[in-house]
C-alpha cells in the first residue's frame, strides 16, 4: 500500500510513523508537505503527533485550514484510510472528521508514559487483525488528550461502535486510575460512521519494537496495513 | 472598528484550569471567591464601518475557527477604534 504522513510545522512523529510504516514491508512511503494539494495514488494518510502550528489557540485548530487538509477532507469522502495519531486525533475533530473534542487533561500536566487500551471494535479497517477486547501496551504523550462529547453524542457513538479504544487496567478493566487524562467514558480512540477515518491518542507508532518497551503498536499497523 | 470576543468553555463542561485557579486563590486567602472558570480574549481591529455586517463576519470567524463549538461558546463587543 502507498501511505503519505502530512508534515506540518510542528509535527515531531512523522518520522516516526515514516519508520513504523516502512518497516511493514511492501509498503510505500511518503512525506506529505502541509501546503502541498495532491493525494492522486495514495491508498491512505496518516497525521501524525506533534504540536502542529504550536498548537496556538486549541490544538488542532489552525492545521485544519492548512492547504493540505481540504485535500484529506475529500479523500476522507471518498472513503480512503486516514489516520490521525495524538495531533492527528486533534485536527480529525477540529476538521469535524470525527465527533467530540480534545481538551486539556484532567490533571493540567503532560502525560508522557505506557497505558493499556483495550480494543473495543475490532470490525474495522485499521484493527481487522486485533481480537475483541485485547489490550496494547502503547505509549501516550500529550497534553491536550481529554476526550469530550455530550452526552446525545456518545450514545450515538456507542450505538455505531464507533469506540474503537478505551484505556484500562492492564487486566482490561476500566478503573479511574488507568484513565490517564480523564477522558470521557475512557475514550482513547474513535472512528467515524463510515468506517475509514481513525482518530487515537496513544501513539502506535512509538510502539514497534521490543527495544522502545513494546511493540503492541506494530499489531496495530500491520492489521491496518494487511 | 475595534472587536474583543470572549471565548468560554460551556457550562456544565468541567474547567480544571479554572479549578485550580479557584484553589491557589483560596490559599491566598481569598476564600470568598468562588467557581473560577477560565476563557480566553481575543482582541482584532476590523476594516468595516457597518455594524451589521461586522457581526456577521465576526460570527463566522467565531464558529470557524476562534472558538470550538463542541465545546465553547463565544461572545464579542464591538467599538470605536
Amino acid at each position: 500500500m502507498r501511505f503519505g504522513v502530512v508534515v506540518f510545522p510542528g509535527s515531531n512523529c512523522d518520522h516516526d510513523m515514516y519508520h513504523a510504516l516502512k518497516t511493514f514491508a511492501g509498503n510505500e512511503v511518503q512525506f506529505i508537505w502541509h501546503q502541498d494539494t495532491f493525494l492522486d495514488g495514495f491508498d491512505g494518510v496518516v497525521l501524525p503527533g506533534g504540536f502542529s502550528y504550536g498548537d496556538y489557540l486549541r490544538a488542532g485548530a489552525i492545521a485544519r485550514f492548512s492547504p493540505i487538509l481540504q485535500e484529506v477532507l475529500k479523500f476522507a469522502k471518498k472513503g480512503k484510510i486516514v489516520l490521525g495519531i495524538c495531533n492527528g486525533f486533534q485536527v480529525l475533530t477540529e476538521s469535524g472528521l470525527l465527533p467530540g473534542a480534545l481538551m486539556r487533561n484532567q490533571n493540567l500536566r503532560f502525560i508522557c508514559k505506557h497505558v493499556y487500551i483495550r480494543t473495543e471494535n475490532n470490525q474495522t479497517v485499521f484493527t481487522k487483525g486485533l481480537d475483541k477486547g485485547q489490550i496494547l501496551r502503547i505509549p501516550i504523550a500529550h497534553g491536550e488528550g481529554k476526550y469530550y462529547i455530550d452526552d446525545q453524542n456518545l450514545k450515538n457513538l456507542e450505538e455505531h461502535n464507533q469506540i474503537v479504544f478505551r484505556y484500562c487496567s492492564p487486566d482490561g478493566q476500566l478503573k479511574d486510575e488507568y484513565n490517564p487524562n480523564g477522558s470521557k467514558s475512557f475514550i482513547a480512540g474513535v472512528i467515524n460512521k463510515e468506517g475509514n477515518v481513525l482518530g487515537m491518542m496513544p501513539h502506535p507508532e512509538r510502539a514497534i519494537e521490543l527495544l522502545l518497551g513494546s511493540e503492541d503498536g506494530r499489531y496495530l499497523l500491520e492489521s491496518m496495513i494487511g | 472598528m475595534k472587536v474583543s470576543i470572549q471565548v468560554r468553555l460551556k457550562n456544565g463542561i468541567l474547567d480544571p484550569q479554572g479549578k485550580t485557579v479557584n484553589n491557589a486563590l483560596h490559599h491566598l486567602g481569598f476564600k470568598n471567591i468562588q467557581n473560577v472558570r477560565v476563557g480566553k480574549l481575543i482582541e482584532f481591529n476590523i476594516q468595516e464601518t457597518d455594524k451589521k455586517k461586522a457581526s456577521a463576519i465576526i460570527e463566522d470567524a467565531c464558529k470557524k475557527l476562534l472558538s470550538n463549538p463542541v465545546i465553547e461558546d463565544f461572545a464579542y463587543e464591538l467599538g470605536e477604534d
